[in-house]
């Protein structure tokens, strides 16, 4: 084979290859990124019914409570502003507490109960995961707008 | 120099481009939402006597900080001895709002406990608190269950305002006040502010 | 006062590392000896008073001297004496101090072990390390000192983390540093290939054993963070997909391709533009993994306490750093193109494919990782990527690796039929896609990702047999013994990793496939079925430990009526921190593991137990030592050894 017409083949298969790495890439994106939405969003009907996506807030005080078979759990997540009922089953992370910043990642039902999947919740004490934190600042800034 | 031997660094440049943004997002770079509004009015109890109530109003016509403090956050006690420098020079009153100090505490499960004992656990901890690492308060309030704490949109502890003559929110610091955010920040804008007023 | 030595030494560190990084390289380039010779003194001092410094730091945390603020934010007098040494590295600046420790490690490790390279090269490659870590100790000086002082002293320290406080924790980040630093070496090896404008079979042969050492440190180490993550967080899971474990992997992944890489250099001295682009790459992902991890840009369960005074600093260091190097490259790579041709059906061509297929997976985790900040950077909204991303990736670029992986090996070097060779693995190849369908098909799990993962086992397995076998063949006539002691340790190495990738397939195809879960309310005296075992628990009992309250479950487990003995997770209470802790319980075996966690306890006093079961788990680890294991072969071959022993002759070094 000559080098022109080898060197030809590399880069061709080079190019199919990376065209079809590309194709992938996105085709996964599409399929599984995951959105986060405030709790204000989610009432407005900004995010969308049976997708998977991510809610953050606070967990509102005296919320949580848990059905007769021990295992669902109900709370509510709240950026101050708006709040949506949730429900999970399984065991809850360590550091999940009313009044604390947590994230949701589940999908919203026709009735606007969020079926969750996942809990997070913060990892440090002191500070809210920043997605929770972002959610109550933008309920502020709502407010703030609403009361000029 | 070939071009394709360049587009490594290309692409590297776009990628710091990103990571330099990325940087800028940082959350204690996030305006108060509050800035240069009312800050929101409140009574709350008093940790030196719980049977007397304190509001904003009771500081109008002063420039003063209200500092969100907790026995239960480890970045006060860090903070204290600035804050405890600060009080000492007299430049300005501090107003401690302590903020949910019995529910905020994850060792402690609150919903067993009555209203009255959970008053009683806190002024105890907060005391407690006060009396070994100083006090540089004016004054605290107790917000157990984080009402005033949620209206001043505190996301974490500590965290500072500062209010002017009028009453509103001129600065909020996110965090532990440091010596150097003190002197290169907070001071100046204290200066500012009783000049203007 | 020990802490201000250690503080002190740490100036000097940085003092010295600035003269290695200067004076060598500046000799090098005026062909000055007495120059060139400082380097080695400068890496052996840099080395002691990093050292030294590294003491101090120890020592205030075992005599508990929390005036120093570090120390009183992660350690208590409570705390266990092993934890707190651990608690050395248990944060931000500690960690620092670590990297910059490991990192004079290895320089001294290359000062020692390069007396026959020709002194010009060994310049630049120690004037290369010195720029690093002077990037490193000036990083800690001015943004992260950990010896700066609380005043007054704290009467009692807030505790190290309590996911810290765990046998893991003491060997997982030095492992994984001593990965992640180890990159540096083959850094400044291409570094100073690019400088000398000599990149060629010898410059491979000296970077290949360093290259292969760092490897197996970092393969180790995000082994055990994985297995860290699994027994400690509670859950079961053992690998997230989490920016930082992204950020120890895209390393990983280009490390492995350079490793390769460097072989066909060496070998043929073909790729030598891509090995070195390589070279920088793999150390670039793991400064960008050390930015990612510290600056706060990125949100994960690892990310340190965030300063963008830190994140700006890191930022600076990194375009010094990687744009520069990247510069370097753009300029004095296309004089070294060319070396040895090869046809399109070789060995060499098997091996770039897998290169770059490595790196375009290395790439789309970079992507995953990063996305979220580019749309929000873009303004395009908050999100997050998560596993199912990665795994959709991850899964269709792997595959062809892993054929191809088993299949170069049957390739001769620079060229090759392709059918004879397509012949000789074909019933391997069908073999083992029968074999895959069959044992999905007896365990009843019949999806196409069992089916691909079991039957790329199998081919891994049948493959290396089948290499073996052919391998021994070669000298028909001696006796199987001197055969075997003929094969070279490199190719053991080869093997033992290659075998290694199999095993870890079958440990995530059928964990992915099999594994069970179920969380479950229990009272006293209560059984319960799971997965073909019986649990009864016996209770909750208080177990205080030092520096932590805990409940503790004693539940019992049986197969049938035999009796597996009592799993005791516990529910710890942290009391420095008031941190509640999950603590999980395991019965860990060849073919499965099962996993017990205790949740939380309720009104009426019964518990709810979380149960894993995990079938063939442990093969996921036992798949990432035998990868290492083929690494220390490969990196002890007897050849590199030979060439430490006699000095290359004159011809070779000037040869360019």
């Amino acid at each position: 084979m000559k080098a022109r017409s080898k060197r030809l083949i590399l880069v061709g298969t080079g190019v199919v290859l990376f065209g079809a790495a590309v194709a992938l890439v996105l085709s996964a994106f599409q399929q599984n990124l995951v959105f986060f939405h405030t709790p204000t969003e989610v009432v407005e009907g900004k995010a969308p019914l049976g997708k998977t996506f991510r809610i953050g807030g606070m967990v509102e005080e005296g919320s949580i409570r848990r059905d007769a078979d021990g295992i669902t759990v109900r709370f509510a997540i709240t950026d101050t502003a708006k709040v949506i009922p949730v429900s999970y089953q399984g065991s809850l992370p360590d550091l999940f507490k009313e009044g604390k910043g947590a994230v949701v990642q589940g999908s919203l039902g026709p009735d606007g109960l969020f079926r969750a999947s996942e809990v997070l919740a913060k990892h440090d004490e002191n500070y809210m995961p920043p997605e929770a934190a972002h959610a109550v600042a933008e309920a502020h800034k709502a407010a703030a707008t609403l009361k000029q | 120099m070939k071009a394709k031997f360049l587009v490594p660094l290309a692409l590297f440049l776009v990628l710091v481009g990103f990571l330099a943004f990325g940087l800028r997002l940082d959350p204690r770079e996030v305006p108060s939402p509050l800035i240069d509004k009312p800050a929101p009015a409140f009574s709350l109890a008093r940790l030196d006597d719980n049977s007397q109530r304190f509001g904003l109003e009771e500081m109008r016509g002063q420039v003063w900080l209200l500092n969100v403090w907790a026995s239960w956050c480890v970045a006060c006690r860090q903070e204290h001895p600035v804050l405890v420098d600060l009080a000492r020079r007299q430049v300005v009153p501090v107003v401690g709002l302590n903020y949910k100090e019995v529910r905020g505490d994850g060792a402690i499960d609150a919903r067993r406990l009555a209203p009255e004992q959970e008053l009683a656990m806190a002024v105890e901890r907060a005391r407690g608190w006060l009396s070994a690492h100083g006090d540089p308060y004016k004054l605290s309030v107790l917000d157990l269950d984080g009402r005033v704490g949620i209206d001043f949109g505190v996301y974490g502890v500590p965290e500072t305002f500062l209010i002017d003559q009028r009453g509103s929110v001129r600065y909020k610091h996110i965090g532990p006040i440091t010596p150097e955010s003190l002197e290169k920040v907070l001071l100046p804008k204290i200066e500012e502010l009783k000049r203007a007023g | 006062m020990i802490p201000e030595l250690g503080h002190f030494a740490l100036v000097l560190a940085f003092v010295i590392a600035l003269v290695q990084a200067v004076v060598p390289l500046l000799g090098a380039h005026r062909n000055r000896l007495a120059l060139m010779a400082v380097g080695r003194p400068a890496a052996l001092g840099q080395f002691l008073f990093t050292g030294f410094s590294f003491a101090c730091l120890t020592w205030a945390f075992v005599a508990n001297d929390f005036s120093v603020e570090y120390v009183a934010m992660h350690s208590n007098t409570a705390t266990p004496l092993i934890y707190r040494i651990t608690a050395v590295w248990g944060s931000h600046e500690g960690s620092l101090l670590l990297w910059a420790l490991t990192l004079s490690l290895w320089t001294v490790a290359v000062a020692v072990f390069s007396r026959n390279l020709p002194e010009a090269f060994v310049a630049r490659v120690l004037g290369t390390l010195g720029w690093i870590a002077v990037g490193f100790l000036a990083f800690m000086l001015v943004t992260s000192n950990p010896f700066t002082r609380l005043i007054p002293g704290a009467a009692e320290g807030r505790d190290l983390n309590p996911l810290l406080q765990d046998p893991g924790m003491i060997i997982h980040p030095p492992l994984l540093y001593m990965g992640y630093v180890g990159f540096s070496v083959a850094f400044a090896f291409a570094i100073a290939a690019l400088l000398t404008g000599r990149l060629d079979a010898a410059w491979a042969r000296w970077s290949r054993p360093w290259t292969t050492a760092a490897w197996v440190f970092l393969t180790a180490g995000i082994a055990l963070g994985s297995g860290w993550a699994y027994y400690e967080l509670g859950w079961g899971g053992w690998w997230f997909w989490d920016p930082v474990e992204n950020a120890s992997f895209m390393p990983w992944l280009l490390g492995t391709a350079l490793i390769h890489s460097l072989a066909v250099t060496e070998k043929r001295g073909a790729f030598r533009s891509w090995t070195v682009l390589l070279a920088i790459g793999a150390f670039s992902l793991s400064l960008l993994g050390t930015f990612l991890v510290r600056s706060g840009v990125l949100t994960s369960v690892h990310a340190f306490a965030t300063d963008p005074r830190r994140g700006l600093f890191i930022l600076a260091f990194l375009v010094a750093v990687i744009g520069v190097s990247l510069l370097l490259y753009a300029w004095r790579a296309p004089k070294l193109a060319g070396g040895g041709s090869f046809a399109f059906v070789s060995r060499d061509t098997a091996l770039l494919g897998n290169n770059v297929l490595l790196s375009v997976v290395s790439a789309s985790v970079l992507l995953g990782t990063l996305y979220p900040l580019f749309l929000d950077a873009l303004g395009l909204g908050k999100l997050s990527v998560g596993p199912p991303y990665f795994e959709a990736v991850f899964v269709p670029l792997m595959t062809p690796v892993v054929v191809l992986m088993m299949f170069g090996p049957f390739l001769r070097w620079k060229g090759d039929e392709l059918m004879p060779a397509l012949r000789r693995v074909a019933p391997a190849f069908v073999a083992s896609i029968l074999i895959g369908l069959g044992i999905a098909l007896a365990v009843g799990h019949v999806t196409w990702r069992t089916v691909l993962g079991l039957a790329l086992a199998a081919w891994v397995v049948l493959a290396s047999l089948q290499l073996l076998a052919a391998r021994l063949k070669e000298r028909a006539g001696a006796s199987a013994t001197s055969r075997l002691a003929t094969i070279p340790a490199a190719w053991w190495g080869m093997w033992l990793a290659h075998l290694g990738v199999g095993v870890f397939i079958i440990g995530v195809t059928m964990v992915g496939s099999l594994e069970n879960n179920l969380d479950v309310k229990m009272k006293e005296g209560e059984r319960v079925e799971f997965s073909g075992y019986t649990l009864l628990f016996r209770g909750v009992r208080d177990a205080p430990g030092p520096n932590f309250a805990a409940a503790r479950a004693n539940l019992e487990l049986f197969r049938g009526e035999v009796d597996l003995g009592t799993l005791q997770p516990e529910k710890r209470i942290y009391l420095a921190q008031q941190m509640p802790m999950t603590e999980a319980a395991l019965d860990v075996g060849l073919f499965r593991d099962v996993y017990v966690s205790l949740g939380e306890q309720l009104e009426d006093g019964s518990w709810i137990v979380s149960l894993h079961y995990k079938p063939f788990i442990s093969w996921i680890w036992a798949g990432c030592v035998l990868m290492a294991l083929g690494g220390i072969l490969a990196a002890a071959d007897r050849r590199y050894r030979r060439l430490a022993e006699r000095r290359l002759p004159a011809a070779a070094v000037q040869a360019a």
